[in-house]
């Protein structure tokens, strides 16, 4: 019996809380790689609003849906009708929706960034392991993923629904690919330029705007100035002219070197020779974005 | 890895004639320090070059001349791998208000490079060592100051690192949280073993919290020091005795008695009222205690108040007597 009593008051004890003390960590550091890996994925989850409030899931996930429908209507439409293609082609799709794009980048851009300057949380940031680099690759890799998530998916529904209705493989892989490019292309850009706006101001609500501000209207004033151009003949201003807009670049560019119908008016849009000038002008500006983020941060330090 | 910085009596700081000039300012001007473990207290004005110490501690702000090693890494090539040893707390607010403080360390470790279930399982044990319990799952944007920083201090410490740099923890919190706060930062190093160092513009403070303390101003070090040496030296004693029949000036009667044993007295200054009737000496330690506790009963008089005055960062600027030492004292 003497034995058996200390068996018996374990039970007890378990509803006891034990102050176990500190416990060192001796488990592995995984380094830089990790954390930029760790916070890329943050953002991007955030981007999307998860692992945040509900209240900033709304945002997001109802531009994603708006991003989807018409192309699911599309789908719908072509195999009512038994077309035998798509009623838009793939690198054209996000030219059109291209509003719905700019107010995703410009909500998503300042919650990627200005959080981090309006509450000070950089210098927590740069007191561990992961360098300036790391951070604006992070930043920039979650945005420009989330962009492409939200702009490749509706082509996804349109490939996945040209190939249910039986449309012609070949044709509909080539135009897919792509069209994929062209998205990839595209979210890079606006990532780099959403970024970069977002990143001087610590203030959200200057963000949003300026951002919206520097995508329409670019894409307002160049297309006013490509369709006046076009009235008074001088067709042969209009590509250079799409230069200056985000969304006109990566329409031009899909025209000229992605096998994609000219969404500029009049002519045929710009040639491979002036889609090489695009291409040039659309890598130069995200690495230029790069570059102006990596010295906005090294500003920011502690 | 081995404590090493805990176990054996080792430098965890060490710099040599730093520097850190800008076009107009000279932050740190040739600072040679070395610190051992345990608590050490950075004290200095605003302006100090209390910051710019720890930046450049943490790899982060190359110095313009001079050298600096941590936990035996040079600062100049190795910072990352101090980062990844070392915590920081800063001085300002850091915490985004819409997350909770569970989300948000748990972020912090992994960017500490912890993987994700180690860092959630660090994250609950640091939050319940710095005193959050059921209130780390709400939004840090309800929290009370002393909530803060005690957030501050657990993402900090989340990743378990070797040496803490904390910037003013104590700034901003009620008496009551203050206390807590040095009490905590106190048992960071006996209980968890990780060295610290911390800044306050308040001496009286850390002589309480610190086992050394460094004295900086305008990017100088002033003084370097255990806390003991300290406290022996500079403790000032405020006494203050009623009068008596026999002693109608108590004070000065306890004055004279303490100048014939050859121990200086001084005046209590200001147009405060009490003033005249408070003395002010300069304690040896333990000696000077009983010194003044038989002079006073010996007198008959009533000992009516006998206690320590806190001193402030400026009376170690001031005193001449440390200016001498300024020279000649080394931490160690």
């Amino acid at each position: 019996m003497a034995v058996e009593q200390p068996l018996a008051t374990p039970a007890g004890d378990q509803s006891r809380i034990h102050d176990i003390g500190y416990r060192g960590y001796d488990g592995p550091r995984l380094g830089r790689a990790y954390a930029r890996l760790s916070l890329y994925s943050q953002t991007l989850r955030g981007s999307y609003g998860l692992g945040r409030s509900v209240k900033s899931k709304v945002l997001p996930m109802l531009l994603f849906a708006v991003m989807c429908v018409p192309a699911a209507i599309m789908v719908a439409v072509a195999v009512a009708t038994k077309a035998h293609d798509l009623p838009v082609p793939y690198t054209r799709y996000a030219i059109i929706m291209q509003a719905v794009i700019s107010l995703y980048v410009a909500s998503q851009a300042p919650q990627a960034v200005s959080r981090d300057l309006r509450f000070k949380t950089i210098p927590l940031y740069f007191s561990r392991p992961i360098e300036t680099a790391d951070y604006v690759q992070a930043k920039f890799a979650a945005l420009a993923s989330a962009m492409f998530v939200l702009t490749a998916a509706p082509l996804a529904v349109l490939y996945i629904g040209a190939l249910l209705s039986k449309m012609d493989f070949a044709h509909q892989t080539k135009g897919f690919g792509q069209g994929l490019l062209s998205v990839a292309l595209l979210s890079l850009l606006f990532a780099g330029i959403g970024l970069v706006i977002a990143s001087i101001t610590p203030r959200r609500g200057f963000g949003i705007a300026a951002v919206i501000a520097v995508l329409t209207i670019s894409y307002g004033a160049v297309s006013t100035l490509q369709a006046i151009a076009d009235s008074q003949g001088s067709t042969s201003a209009i590509p250079w002219i799409g230069l200056f807009s985000p969304v006109t670049l990566i329409g031009g560019l899909s025209t000229a070197l992605l096998g994609g119908t000219n969404t500029f008016p009049g002519g045929d849009g710009p040639s491979h020779a002036q889609g090489a000038v695009y291409l040039l002008v659309v890598l130069g500006l995200i690495a230029a974005s790069y570059g102006l983020l990596l010295r906005r941060y090294k500003k920011v330090g502690l | 890895m081995v404590r090493v910085t805990t176990f054996y009596d080792v430098t965890v700081i060490a710099t040599e004639s730093l520097s850190k000039r800008f076009p107009r300012v000279t932050a740190l001007d040739r600072l040679s320090v070395d610190i051992g473990p345990g608590v050490t207290g950075l004290v200095g004005a605003n302006g100090a070059g209390k910051s710019t110490l720890i930046k450049i501690l943490l790899g982060l702000s190359p110095a313009t001349e001079g050298r600096a090693e941590v936990l035996g890494l040079d600062v100049a090539t190795k910072g990352a791998a101090i980062r990844e040893r070392v915590g920081y707390m800063p001085e300002h607010d850091c915490l985004p208000p819409d997350v909770s403080a569970t989300e948000f360390v748990v972020h912090m470790a992994r960017m500490s490079g912890l993987p994700p279930a180690a860092a959630r399982e660090r994250t609950a044990d640091t939050l319940r060592h710095v005193g959050l319990y059921e209130e780390r799952y709400r939004p840090i944007g309800g929290y009370s100051t002393g909530m803060k920083q005690r957030v501050k201090l657990a993402q900090a410490l989340v990743h378990d690192p070797q040496l803490v740099f904390l910037d003013e923890p104590t700034n901003g919190l009620d008496p009551v949280g203050r206390d807590d706060m040095l009490g905590l930062i106190r048992r960071i190093h006996t209980d968890f073993g990780i060295s610290v160092l911390v800044t306050s513009h308040l001496l009286g403070e850390l002589e309480r919290t610190c086992d050394h303390v460094v004295v900086v101003d305008g990017g100088k070090l002033l003084r370097s020091s255990s806390t003991t040496d300290f406290t022996q030296s500079t403790t000032t004693l405020a006494i203050e005795v009623s009068d008596s029949d026999e002693h109608p000036d108590g004070t000065r009667a306890v004055r004279d008695a303490l100048h014939a044993r050859g121990v200086e007295t001084d005046n209590e200054g200001g147009g405060l009222p009490g003033a005249g009737h408070i003395l002010l000496l300069t304690a040896q330690g333990e000696d000077t205690y009983d010194l003044v506790r038989d002079v006073v009963a010996d007198l008959g008089l009533g000992l009516v108040r006998m206690e320590q005055r806190r001193h402030h960062i400026s009376e170690v600027f001031t005193s001449a007597d440390e200016q001498r030492k300024e020279a000649t004292v080394h931490g160690g």
